[in-house]
């Protein structure tokens, strides 16, 4: 996969594959109507590369580029011994107490479930596991007093160590328990902003609210927050679960002491308030709640500009002077897929209906998810953009072509984008980007128009790619930064009904 | 005391089996890590997988 990222970026390369002959990689290269009666015939045993492309030399260049990648990728990994089994891994580090999973989901699940039966904690990143799949894994997991962490996991912090795509939070006393992977990262990245810390960021997945899950996971997270003696304030977030389950959780909570903020992402607020806990109204009024609690200050609802509010709001009119006639629409371009929600959420709080791959109102689902319309919000990480690629939080250049079809489009004035750093993620997604941001706007000034870009970054001083660093760079390229997803989407709000 | 308990009171220890990105930033961070070279059981083949799991 990340091959495939460095071969996207070679001049004259519509779409490349490149893989063993296994029935999956077979079935992406007909997605990506590459396929030819020669791949058709391939075995797993073989190794293949599928470009789409007008020119022979650029097919070439590619091959070339693959024996040089693949030959260095050999070299880095001489150094250390790789077990094949997962038997010969524990051998390897017999007090192993975590297995992270990202193996293909067909197999995920017996992988985990290996795990298990070996007393260890599983952290599962794999999608496409069956559903009864994870029912068993984590009753299973239940039973041993475990930790299953997923399916579709993206997000855990366990023991202030960020696992697959999360951020370095400092050490704190608030536990948070999520069933979002970007939901989990923007509120402990927020946490950790404020000058506060977490215990433990414990993923669930997102199917584990469902009725049939149970919430097995969330209940056992709460627990053991709970029993937790470092854990001094707890943290849900969620999308809204089944009715049952979510009677179960709440109830779960009310069985210690310790204080709580729920946000069930687009719920009704009074549910959580009704069972004795704070209801966060935004991920960003989580954080604040939490943090509140935790020093032990007065609980308070931030849903506004947290600074310089009348400047953001002056310059949200001024800056709408500058759109031409006919400019009038926001398009929310996101990497991850519950910050896409919560702007949509907050746009329709705000009396905006948006239309997504993910619409909150089935009226508003894009007939073509390549054709934006009105003001629109795109969860780039949904499978239709990502089919043979990379996630758009490591891979940006789906987001680019977004961004330039975007700016092509007379009726758009405001692109809002969020930047999500951390591990597991691009080490340098603003320096990638920023190209496409200023080519687009140059394209949009050839065109007589202004286009303003919105932006946040979600992440901490201390991940890799640096907090500051990155709001300073897009700052510095005429993007205006906001401290959250929530201020963001509230400031793209105020420019677009600011337009005359 | 839960497993999960316990497991907030140690260090990590990481077994990582799939993508190598995750083990790598892993290991930048000092954690204790083993890379799998993972390959798919049968060898991807879906046909010598089911038969495989007959001879269970």
């Amino acid at each position: 996969m990340i091959v495939t990222k460095e071969l996207n970026s070679i001049s004259g390369v519509k779409e490349v594959l490149v893989g063993m002959g296994t029935d999956l990689n077979k079935e992406l290269t007909g997605n990506l109507n590459l396929m030819t009666p020669e791949i058709e015939e391939l075995t797993p045993n073989d190794f293949y590369i599928a470009v789409d492309t007008e020119k022979e030399e650029v097919f070439e260049e590619v091959v070339s580029k693959v024996d040089e990648l693949l030959s260095k990728k050999a070299e880095s990994q001489t150094s250390d011994y790789q077990p094949a089994t997962f038997d010969s891994a524990v051998d390897a580090l017999p007090d192993a107490n975590m297995v992270v999973i990202s193996v293909p989901g067909e197999y995920a699940a017996d992988e985990a479930k290996k795990a298990l039966n070996k007393g260890i904690h599983v952290m599962l990143f794999s999608d496409n596991v069956p559903i009864e799949k994870e029912i068993e894994l984590k009753k299973l997991a239940h039973e041993k007093g475990l930790l299953v962490m997923g399916p579709d996991c993206g997000t855990a912090i366990i023991n202030g160590v960020p696992l697959c795509f999360a951020n370095a939070v400092n050490k704190g006393d608030i536990g948070i328990v999520g069933a979002s992977g970007t939901g989990i990262q923007e509120v402990s990245s927020i946490i950790g902003k404020l000058g506060s810390g977490i215990t433990q960021a414990i993923g669930t997945g997102g199917r584990d609210l469902r009725a049939e899950v149970g919430g097995i996971m969330m209940i056992d997270g709460i627990r053991a927050l709970q029993k937790d003696p470092n854990t001094e304030v707890i943290v849900l977030i969620s999308k809204p679960p089944a009715k049952e389950i979510e009677e179960k959780v709440l109830n779960t909570l009310k069985e210690s002491d310790k204080p709580a903020v729920v946000h069930f992402i687009g719920g009704d607020p009074e549910v959580a308030k009704a069972y004795g806990a704070y209801a966060g109204l935004t991920l960003e009024d989580t954080a604040y709640k939490a943090v509140a609690l935790s020093r032990g200050e007065e609980v308070v609802d931030v849903v506004d500009f947290t600074r310089d509010k009348e400047e953001l709001e002056k310059a949200a009119k001024e800056e709408a002077t500058k759109f031409s006639q006919g400019q009038k629409y926001l398009r929310g371009l996101y990497s991850g897929g519950t910050l896409a929600y919560e702007a949509l959420q907050i746009l329709q709080e705000e009396g905006i209906d948006g239309y997504s791959n993910i619409p909150l109102k089935s009226e508003f689902k894009l007939e073509d998810v390549f054709k934006s319309k009105a003001h629109t919000v795109l969860d780039l990480g949904e499978d239709e953009f990502t089919v043979g690629k990379p996630h758009p939080m490591i891979d940006p250049s789906t987001r680019i072509d977004v961004i330039l079809k975007e700016a092509k489009d007379p009726e758009v004035a405001v692109i809002l984008l969020d930047f999500v750093i951390g591990y597991g993620a691009n080490r340098d997604i603003v320096g990638e980007i920023l190209p496409g941001i200023i080519k687009a706007r140059e394209y949009a000034e050839k065109e007589g128009r202004h286009l303003t870009f919105v932006a946040f970054v979600c992440g901490t001083n201390e991940d890799p790619q640096n907090l500051e660093k990155c709001e300073v760079t897009l700052k510095e390229n005429g993007v205006y930064v906001l401290p959250s997803n929530a201020q963001a989407v509230r400031f793209s709000e105020k420019l677009i009904s600011s337009i005359k | 005391m839960s497993n999960i308990n316990e497991l907030f009171g140690k260090e990590l220890k990481v077994i990582n089996m799939g993508l190598d990105s995750f083990g790598d930033d892993l290991k930048e961070q000092n954690i204790k890590t083993v890379q799998m070279r993972w390959r798919p059981p049968a060898g991807g083949s879906k046909k010598m997988m089911s038969l495989l799991s007959k001879l269970k």
